[in-house]
């Protein structure tokens, strides 16, 4: 067992576990933060994508022995971010949700996409998003969203 | 008085180039003479040929041509198959927002989750592909010529070659190359790093010679 410091949404916070624990397990089971989703455990899903440092990143296979100093923002604080608030809006707009359990997952990796590219192209989008998987096939609604949100913070 | 201080200055600068005529005769008569024994020019570069064998079996293990594809992938294993989760090149190669190599491949190996790490990782440009549409590997002579073709490789020459080998992180990650997801170790190249780098330094020595077969 080995103490961490992490940034967790702009706070700090503090965890007692085994360094090989994966971030995914410290966010929901000693942090209480279960908006982030356990999907396949191999990176494979994207359902448990978080951002570290920014960058859109599956926490099941992050040790959390390799965070460091990073700062980590989870599904739970990312409405406080403009890009990831015109996300939302539009998710709900549209309509997005079936099921909803990879749907935390594919609104990080879009806000990283729209982050970075605010004006994504189909390929864009088929290319950032190829790696959340959504067994209800919500993904022409996904696409919908994400370019409204796009055109929102034009 | 002054000329004969003059006289002297001229004599000793004659002296002096005369030296450095003689000097130069000898440094560039033995390169010559070098150059013209045909039999030793051959073996130097049959020795590089060699030693440039030794190198290409070791760009073409999966550890390392696994990132030098000519597609818009990464492949992954020693069977080379395609990386999962659809992950793409990009344009920096280094994958896309959302899906960006870093998004699980950190700056070390993460052996309790089997996910291989080192800085900055990424796929070699498509300058540097060492295999073909078809995931094939290029033959020596193809691999060799793009190695040493410095519009295609960062501008390196030999020794720029040879310190890339040497030192680049992710070159000398192929040795270190963590645990794959069921525990076991990966594989290694056929050479060790010290071999390899001492086969790369041969090939440099030798003027970088490429087989002439295609």
């Amino acid at each position: 067992m080995a103490t961490y410091q992490l940034n967790v949404n702009g706070e700090r916070r503090e965890v007692t576990v085994d360094p090989s624990t994966p971030l995914l397990w410290v966010l929901r089971e000693e942090l209480n933060m279960t908006g982030t989703k356990y999907g396949c455990g191999i990176s494979a899903c994207g359902a448990c994508t978080v951002h570290v440092a920014g960058v859109a990143t599956r926490s099941c296979m992050l040790p959390v022995s390799l965070v460091g100093e990073r700062p980590v923002v989870t599904i739970e604080a990312i409405g406080k971010d403009p890009v990831g608030r015109a996300v939302q809006d539009a998710w709900v707009e549209k309509d997005v949700v079936q099921c909803g359990y990879c749907q935390s997952g594919q609104i990080m990796s879009a806000v990283a996409l729209l982050k970075h590219t605010p004006k994504p192209t189909d390929t864009n989008i088929e290319e950032s998003m190829g790696g959340n998987i959504c067994r209800c096939g919500t993904y022409v609604r996904i696409r919908e969203a994400i370019k409204t949100a796009a055109q929102r913070l034009q | 008085m002054r000329s004969l201080i003059l006289r002297n200055r001229v004599a000793g600068l004659f002296v002096s180039a005369s030296f450095c005529a003689f000097g130069t005769w000898i440094i560039v008569s033995g390169a010559l003479g070098q150059a013209r024994d045909p039999s030793r020019s051959a073996a130097s570069r049959a020795q590089g040929v060699t030693a440039w064998e030794q190198v290409y079996s070791v760009l073409t293990h999966a550890r390392c041509i696994n990132c030098h594809t000519a597609t818009n992938y990464p492949q992954q294993g020693d069977d080379r198959q395609r990386h999962f989760a659809n992950v793409v090149r990009g344009a920096e190669g280094k994958g896309v927002p959302g899906l960006n190599c870093a998004s699980c491949h950190q700056e070390t190996n993460a052996d309790s989750t089997g996910v291989p790490g080192g800085h900055n990782w990424h796929l070699a440009p498509l300058s540097m592909r060492w295999q073909d549409l078809n995931d094939k590997p290029l033959s020596s002579a193809a691999v060799c010529r793009a190695l040493t073709d410095r519009s295609k490789n960062h501008n390196l020459d030999g020794p720029g070659l040879l310190k890339h080998h040497e030192e680049e992180a992710l070159v000398q990650w192929a040795w270190q190359p963590g645990r794959r997801p069921d525990g076991t170790m990966r594989t290694l190249p056929p050479l060790t790093h010290e071999e390899f780098v001492a086969a790369t330094r041969r090939w440099v020595e030798a003027g970088t010679p490429c087989p002439t077969r295609r």
